[in-house]
């Protein structure tokens, strides 16, 4: 069985962000950009299946501007088989990237699709969903556990109350969670044998999918700050404050 | 037209995240209905018909919505959204699980977790783990909306609406419910409660993390953690707080050996006291912090415990 993995490149998780002053957006001049944390952990559980003889090729597919084949060779560092790069310069609304995606998984036929829960720049937490949805497949959301058997997949969720398991037929679409696993760190002799890795380039409309953008940003903003405010001598202290506060 | 809210329920009672989404709705289009998908909930039904500005109750009992899984929602969902121009969920999993594959076989983008309607069309909500605010326009058509439930007040009780059982829709079955261990506590939910008291890596373990309890029950407190703390196990992971947790925003939080990454950030900064017990002074966590105690948590969680029964917290 052929899995795909989507991976996003996006702002790395420790930069702290700066909206640009004119409110058009955020500044990504220079900064740091790393493969969505998610979407890690997906390509590790990809490979993990790969290992134990459940899958047979792991295909990692992104979507965006040329960097983003930067984020595709992390992926085959980590032990994926080969590569494919929707260019494109423009931004992708999680719609599209489902449509697009949709595309590939007509083309490849894989038998498993495995996305991160969300994106942590845009925190949309769709695409996994919507490309279920488009393909008519069930899906496994915030996957905590997984257990693959023939032609079906046992996944336990990270839900609001706890964690909740159900069973799913393949072919099916399952999105990840922080504690699926911990992913790998690539060896030096990988990230060699990465660099041979096949990565094929394609575009939108090679695809037939319009990425024109539905929505309209008026402005991006800063969130409402918060004043640091003081420290406190003492437990006394805090309650008399907190009191006054009317907040206990 | 009108908009339609899916129930936040557990098959015997509607969560308030529900009656918080009704807000919401209200501002996108009216009338205002809410879906109650579930098995045996009618008593669901019924407290949602009591929602002031609610039209009407869309009641769905039948095995398959008993877990409320997304596949049956969807084809549920699908069977009757043309008489809506707006479909809003709370950013629950539950919410997050369903609504994106509606949005996607009607062909529109999704609206994920608004903070506001600024008007019918136009919505603000956090990106970059709420380091920044997008302002967006949605195209004409149908809108489909998760909402931050802690940014929108809860709509009152007194509403009269009545209530129209729907048919099943058919699904295909690829999905089934095998169980589920649910975190049992008589505290007051997190994303509701009026205080919090979280804790992080600095507890140390699961059983050091138990020094929250006294408190929590004195301040009919929630507990939460960082995400550092259920990775180590000492929490399960419907305590984490955060970008990728929950988002909460009490009267009072209070953060004890946390440090203050930006992902916990996220999902606190708008609680309204902020307290922070650290004994790292740098730590970012002051940064945002209403007051601040610096020094071992182990020698002022207990502090705390006995000045707030010297009080006369119980
Ligand atoms: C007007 C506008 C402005 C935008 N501004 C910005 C911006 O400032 N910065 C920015 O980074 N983006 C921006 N975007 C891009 C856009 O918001 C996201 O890339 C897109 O919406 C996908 O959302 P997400 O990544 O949050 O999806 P999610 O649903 O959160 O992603 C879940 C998973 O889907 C997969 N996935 C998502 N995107 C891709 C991809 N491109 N390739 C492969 N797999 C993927 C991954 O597995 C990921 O873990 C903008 C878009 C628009 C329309
Ligand atoms: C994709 C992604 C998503 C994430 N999502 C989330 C999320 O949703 N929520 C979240 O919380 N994190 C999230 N994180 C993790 C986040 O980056 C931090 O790693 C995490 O919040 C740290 O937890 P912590 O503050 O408990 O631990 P640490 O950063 O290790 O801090 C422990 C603190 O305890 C203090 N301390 C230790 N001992 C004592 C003592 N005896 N007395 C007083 N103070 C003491 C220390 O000074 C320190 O400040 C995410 C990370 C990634 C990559």
């Amino acid at each position: 069985m052929k899995v795909l993995v989507p991976v996003k490149r996006v702002i790395d998780y420790n930069v702290k962000v700066r909206v640009k002053a004119d409110q058009s957006g955020v500044d990504l001049a220079n900064v740091k950009m790393s493969m969505n944390p998610f979407d890690e952990i997906a390509v590790e559980e990809a490979v993990r299946l790969k290992e134990k003889g459940k899958a047979t090729e792991v295909v990692i597919v992104s979507i965006g501007p040329q960097q983003a084949s930067e984020t595709i060779r992390t992926a085959l560092a980590m032990g994926g088989d080969r590569g494919i790069l929707v260019k494109t310069d423009q931004m992708v609304e999680p719609l599209a990237v489902a449509k697009i995606l949709k595309a590939i998984v007509d083309a490849e036929q894989p038998g498993f699709v495995i996305t991160g829960k969300q994106a942590i720049d845009d925190d949309a937490n769709q695409v996994g969903q919507m490309l279920a949805a488009l393909l008519g497949w069930p899906q496994g959301t915030f996957a905590h556990s997984l257990e693959l058997a023939d032609g079906s997949a046992r996944i336990t969720r990270e839900i609001d109350g706890g964690l909740q398991t159900i069973e799913v037929k393949l072919p099916a679409v399952m999105t990840t969670d922080l504690r699926l696993n911990e992913p790998r760190y690539a060896s030096l002799p990988n990230i060699m044998k990465a660099k041979k890795k096949p990565i094929e380039e394609k575009s939108p409309a090679d695809l037939g999918v319009d990425i024109t953008p539905r929505f309209k940003v008026l402005k991006i903003s800063e969130p409402p700050k918060r004043n640091s405010g003081v420290k406190v001598s003492g437990v006394p202290e805090l309650l008399d404050k907190l009191k006054a506060d009317g907040v206990i | 037209m009108a908009s339609l809210v899916i129930a936040e329920h557990d098959n015997a009672s509607l969560k308030d995240a529900t009656h918080k989404t009704v807000t919401a709705a209200a501002q996108v289009s009216t009338p205002v209905h809410v879906l109650v998908a579930g098995e045996n909930c009618a008593a669901v039904a019924e407290a949602a018909a009591r929602i002031a500005g609610v039209e009407k109750v869309l009641l769905a009992d039948a095995p398959s919505y008993a877990r409320q899984l997304a596949e049956p929602m969807e084809a549920l969902l699908l069977s009757i959204t043309d008489k809506y121009d707006a479909i809003l969920a709370p950013a629950t999993t539950t919410g997050k699980n369903i609504l994106p594959r509606v949005a996607a076989r009607l062909d529109v983008g999704q609206i994920s977790e608004i903070l506001k309607v600024i008007s019918p069309d136009t919505f603000e909500r956090p990106i970059y783990a709420g380091n920044a605010i997008e302002t967006l326009r949605a195209p004409e058509g149908k809108k489909v909306i998760t909402i931050r439930i802690t940014a929108f007040a809860a709509a009152g009780e007194g509403g009269r609406a009545t209530i129209e059982q729907i048919v099943a829709a058919s699904d295909a079955g690829h999905s089934k419910f095998a169980g589920e261990a649910l975190s049992k506590s008589e505290r007051p939910e997190l994303t509701s409660a009026k205080v919090v008291i979280s804790g992080g890596r600095g507890l140390g373990s699961a059983e050091n993390f138990k020094l929250l309890d006294s408190i929590a029950d004195k301040l009919h407190a929630a507990v939460g953690a960082s995400r550092a703390a259920v990775d180590a196990g000492y929490v399960p992971n419907d305590y984490q707080v955060g970008q990728t947790g929950k988002a909460v925003a009490p009267d009072l939080y209070i953060a004890v050996g946390i440090s203050g990454a930006i992902q916990h950030l996220a999902g606190m900064k708008d609680s309204r006291k902020i307290v922070a017990i650290n004994k790292d002074e740098e730590a970012p966590i002051f940064q945002v912090a209403d007051y601040g105690l610096v020094g071992d948590l182990f020698k002022i969680i207990p502090e705390l415990d006995e000045e707030l029964s010297k009080r006369g917290y119980k």
